[in-house]
C-alpha cells in the first residue's frame, strides 16, 4: 500500500523544491515514487499543490479526497482548504504561518479567525511547525520549507536517509549551513 | 541506472537516445520544460519558434531534409500548427518526425480542455501515448521508428499528469543516427493537386492499413489478463489511475499506440471479459470506435468528460463507492486566485486605463496580463487565444461602429505574443482601417510559462546571445504613425496616463509599448534586491487609494496600511498615487 503525501502552500514557499529533495530521499530508500505537481500560474500568489505516493510500486499520482496519510499544509489557510484530502486518522503537519490571499489584504475578505485551533480540534494528529518563527531566528526567513521537511522526515520515521546530502545536492553551496540548522530543527520540533 | 524523471524530462532524453538533432517548440504549459530539458543536450540543435506553426515547419523541413526531428507545443499550440500537420501528413518524412501535443484536462493553466487525439484520425496521423515517465522515454524512441518504418509523422500526446509527474527511468545511451540522404522527389515533397492526390490514395490504401496490422502487433498496445469479469480498455494517465482501482480484479487492454487504434486486438479482448469498461480523460475517443465496432462496453455514460479522471471518480462511478472518510472545517475559506505579482510591470498601465473603464472595451490575451481583468484592476472584457488581443478587437471596434455605440477599443498584448501571432493582427487593423489601440506589454520575457527567451529578449534557449528583434520597428514598418506611438514605462504613472488619455482620444491607430522587464525574472529581482516602499504612519489617512491597484505585498489590517518588504521590489505605483504622500521609497538599486 503506498504511502500518500499531499503538500500545499502558496507559490514562492518552495513546496516544490521540498518535494523534490523528499521524493529524491524516497527513491534512494528503495521505494517505487510518483510525484505529480501543478504548477503554471502558481507562482503568482496561487495555491500550490505537490501529491507524492511512495511504496513498493505505485500507480496513480493522484490523491483524491480522505485518500493523504499525511498532509502538510506551509500555510494555515491551505490546510483549512484540503483539510479533505486528509484520511480520518491521518496526520496533518501545519505551518504557523498566514499569507493573505488579495481579496483579504484589500479587505473585502476576512482571513478566518482561529483556523488552526479549529485544525487541532477537528484533526486527530496534528503537528504545528513554528517554521517561520525557526527560519527568522536563523536569519533566513527562505529556509522554512527545510524546517519543515525536516518535520516531515520525522514524521515520516524515515530520519535514516541521508537528507543533509540531498539538501547539499539541491541548494546552492552558499545556502547550504543555514537549511542544514533549518532541517535539524525541523528535525527536532 | 535509473534516475527519477518528470514526464517531460524523459521526452528529452528520449529524444536524446533516439539521436534526435533538431528541435522546435513554442511554450506552453503543461510542454514547456520539454524543449528546456533538449537544449541541454548540445547534440541537439533546440530553438524556441516564434509560434507552434513555425516549429512545426521547421521540424517538416529538419525531417525531409534528413534529420530526426522533435516539435513540442501545448495543446491549444496544435491548433495554430494545424495547417503543416494536416499536409506533412501526406508528404510523410525523410528523418522521423515527431510532434508532441501536450493537453490539458482539467485546465490547470489553459483556455480549454481540447482532446487532441482527434486530430490524429483527422489528420491520418499515427499517435503514441505513454502513461508514465518511463514510457515516455521509451515511447519517443519507438515513435521515431514508427515515422520512419511507415513514412508518417507520429503524434505523441501526453497530459498535465504525465508531463508534471515525477517517476523512475532507466536511461539508456544515445545512438548516433546522423542526417540521411536528402533525394529529391517532388511527386512526395511539393503538394499540388495532382501530387496530393496521389498521395492521399496511397496513405489510405497503404501506409494505413500498415499501420493497422502494427497496431495489433506492437507491445505498445497490451493485454494483461487478470480477473476477467471486469476488461478495461484504457490509455495515458487512465491506465494508472484504473489499476490503483482495480488492480489485479480487472483485465486490463492498456493501449499505447492509439491511432490507428487495434481492431483485432479489441475484438479479441472484448470476447474474453464479461463486462467491458473504457476509462478515458474527455472525450471517448476509443469507446467511439469500440461502439462502432459493435461490441457493447460502457464509458461516458459514467465517466465524465469534463474535468481531469482520478481513482476517486473511477471508483464512484463503477463500483459505486462513497467517498473515503475525512475532515471538514465549518468556515468560509477565501480562495487564493493567481494575482499580478508585486512590482508587476503590467500594474501602472492597467490601472491607468481602469479609470476609463465604462468607457472602452479591452480585448486581451493569453499571458500573464490577462489577470488585468481581476479586480480590483478589472480591465478586460475578452480573452480567446493568442493574437485575438488585437484582431478581436478589431470585430469588436467594427460591431461597435455600427451599433453606433461610443466605445474605444483597447486590445492587450505581450511581447512573445505579439511575435507568436500579434503582427498579423496589426497588418489587419491598419490594413482595414480599425481605429482600435493596441497596447504591448513588453515585459522583455515569455512570462506565464516561467521565463523563456523570445525574438525581443536577445537570446536564444540555449542562452546564446541572439539578434534583437524591435518592436517599435514593427509597429512603424506596418503603418502606425510615429504620432500615434507611445513608448512608455509603466512604472510611470504620469507618461502612463498621458499616453493612455492620447490613446483614448486618438482617430487613428494608435499603439502604446510599455517596457519593463518583468519583476520575477533574476536580474531585475537583484537590481532591486535593496529597494522596498514603506508607509509612514503618521502621515497615512487610510484612504486606500493604494489598495486600488491590487499590490499584493499591501494590506490593510487592523486599520493599519502596510507593505511587505519582503514582497515589494519598490516599484513605486503605490507612492504615486498616494494623496498624502506618506509612502516612502527605501534603498537604491544596484
Amino acid at each position: 500500500m503506498a504511502n500518500s503525501l499531499l503538500l500545499v502552500g502558496v507559490g514562492g514557499q518552495g513546496t516544490i523544491l521540498v518535494s523534490r529533495i523528499l521524493s529524491e530521499g524516497l527513491v534512494e530508500a528503495g521505494y517505487d515514487v510518483k510525484m505529480s505537481e501543478i504548477h503554471g500560474m502558481s507562482q503568482r500568489g496561487g495555491s500550490v499543490t505537490t501529491q507524492i505516493k511512495f511504496g513498493e510500486k505505485v500507480y496513480s499520482p493522484s490523491i483524491g479526497e480522505g485518500e493523504a496519510d499525511l498532509l502538510v499544509a506551509f500555510e494555515k489557510l491551505e490546510a483549512a482548504r484540503y483539510i479533505s484530502h486528509l484520511k480520518k486518522g491521518g496526520t496533518l503537519i501545519v505551518n504557523d504561518e498566514e499569507i493573505y490571499p488579495l481579496s483579504v489584504l484589500t479587505g473585502n475578505a476576512d482571513y478566518p479567525d482561529k483556523v488552526l485551533d479549529e485544525l487541532v480540534e477537528q484533526v486527530d494528529n496534528v503537528k504545528v511547525v513554528e517554521a517561520s518563527r525557526v527560519a527568522e531566528e536563523l536569519g533566513e526567513p527562505r529556509c522554512q520549507n527545510i524546517v519543515i521537511l525536516g518535520s516531515m522526515v520525522k514524521v515520516l520515521g524515515l530520519e535514516n536517509i541521508d537528507w543533509i546530502e540531498l539538501i547539499k545536492k539541491n541548494l546552492p553551496e552558499r545556502v547550504h549551513e543555514v537549511n542544514i540548522k533549518a532541517f535539524e530543527r525541523g528535525l527536532s520540533q | 541506472m535509473k534516475k527519477l524523471l518528470t514526464g517531460n524530462e524523459a521526452i528529452a532524453r528520449g529524444a536524446y537516445e533516439a539521436g534526435c538533432l533538431i528541435a522546435s517548440a513554442y511554450p506552453g504549459t503543461p510542454s514547456t520544460e520539454i524543449l528546456e530539458n533538449i537544449s541541454q543536450y548540445e547534440e541537439i540543435h533546440s530553438q524556441w519558434s516564434t509560434n507552434e506553426k513555425v516549429a512545426l515547419e521547421v521540424g517538416c523541413g529538419a525531417s525531409i531534409a534528413g534529420a530526426r526531428a522533435l516539435v513540442a507545443m501545448k495543446h491549444v499550440g496544435l491548433n495554430v500548427a494545424a495547417d503543416p500537420l494536416f499536409t506533412i501528413a501526406y508528404e510523410g518524412v525523410n528523418g522521423g518526425l515527431v510532434i508532441i501535443t501536450a493537453d490539458e484536462p482539467g485546465m490547470h493553466s489553459s483556455q480549454n480542455e481540447q482532446d487532441n487525439r482527434l486530430y490524429a484520425p483527422h489528420a491520418k496521423v499515427a499517435m503514441v501515448e505513454p502513461a508514465d515517465s518511463q514510457e515516455c522515454k521509451d515511447f519517443i524512441k519507438e515513435a521515431f521508428e514508427i515515422s520512419e518504418k511507415f513514412d508518417t509523422p507520429v503524434l505523441f500526446r501526453v497530459t498535465t499528469r504525465v508531463c508534471h509527474s515525477k517517476g523512475l527511468v532507466e536511461l539508456g545511451e544515445r545512438e548516433e543516427i546522423g542526417v540521411k540522404e536528402y533525394v529529391k522527389d517532388i511527386r512526395k515533397y511539393i503538394m499540388v493537386p495532382a501530387n496530393a492526390k496521389v498521395r492521399h490514395v496511397e496513405m489510405e490504401e497503404e501506409r494505413l492499413p500498415k499501420l493497422r496490422e502494427y497496431s495489433n502487433n506492437t507491445p505498445l498496445n497490451r493485454i494483461e489478463y487478470k480477473d476477467k469479469r471486469i476488461g478495461i480498455i484504457t490509455s495515458g494517465i487512465s491506465y494508472y489511475h484504473a489499476k490503483e482501482v482495480f488492480k489485479d480484479k480487472a483485465s486490463y487492454l492498456k493501449i499505447g499506440f492509439s491511432y490507428p487504434l487495434p481492431d483485432q486486438l479489441i475484438r479479441e479482448f472484448a470476447n474474453e471479459v464479461e463486462k467491458l469498461y473504457i476509462i478515458e480523460e474527455n472525450e471517448p475517443y476509443i469507446e467511439t470506435f469500440v461502439k462502432a465496432m459493435g461490441i457493447d462496453c460502457i464509458g461516458k455514460e459514467i465517466l465524465p468528460i469534463c474535468g481531469e479522471l482520478s481513482p476517486e471518480i473511477i471508483r464512484k462511478a463503477i463500483l459505486g463507492e462513497e467517498k473515503k472518510e475525512s475532515y471538514s472545517l465549518d468556515m468560509e475559506i477565501p480562495a487564493r486566485p493567481p494575482t499580478l505579482c508585486a512590482g508587476c510591470p503590467h500594474r501602472g498601465i492597467f490601472y491607468e486605463v481602469g479609470k476609463y473603464k465604462d468607457k472602452i472595451i479591452a480585448t486581451s490575451d493569453i499571458g500573464c496580463y490577462t489577470l488585468g481583468m481581476a479586480p480590483p484592476l478589472g480591465v478586460g472584457d475578452t480573452v480567446i487565444c493568442m493574437g485575438a488581443g488585437i484582431s478581436a478587437g478589431i470585430g469588436f471596434d467594427r460591431a461597435n461602429r455600427k451599433a453606433n455605440r461610443d466605445k474605444k477599443v483597447f486590445g492587450f498584448i505581450g511581447d512573445s505574443t505579439f511575435f507568436h501571432s500579434g503582427i498579423t493582427g496589426l497588418i489587419d487593423g491598419i490594413y482595414n482601417g480599425s481605429n482600435m489601440v493596441t497596447v504591448i506589454l513588453d515585459n522583455r520575457t515569455t512570462g506565464m510559462t516561467g521565463h523563456q527567451e523570445n525574438p525581443g529578449t536577445g537570446k536564444r534557449v540555449t542562452g546564446e546571445e541572439a539578434p534583437v528583434i524591435d518592436i517599435e520597428g514593427i509597429v512603424k514598418a506596418i503603418g502606425i504613425k510615429e504620432e500615434n506611438i507611445r513608448v512608455i514605462d509603466p512604472y510611470k504613472l504620469d507618461e502612463t496616463k498621458e499616453a493612455v488619455k492620447d490613446a483614448y482620444e486618438a482617430e487613428e491607430p494608435f499603439v502604446i509599448i510599455a517596457k519593463q522587464p518583468c519583476a520575477l525574472l533574476k536580474e531585475v529581482q537583484r537590481a532591486r534586491r535593496g529597494l522596498y516602499c514603506e508607509v509612514d504612519q503618521e502621515k497615512c489617512r487610510k484612504c486606500k487609494v493604494c489598495l486600488r491597484i491590487g499590490c499584493p505585498a499591501i494590506s490593510f489590517e487592523d486599520d493599519v496600511i502596510s507593505i511587505d518588504r519582503a514582497q515589494c521590489n519598490g516599484c513605486t505605483i503605490c507612492l504615486q498615487l498616494c494623496p498624502f504622500d506618506s509612502i516612502e521609497l527605501i534603498g537604491e538599486s544596484r
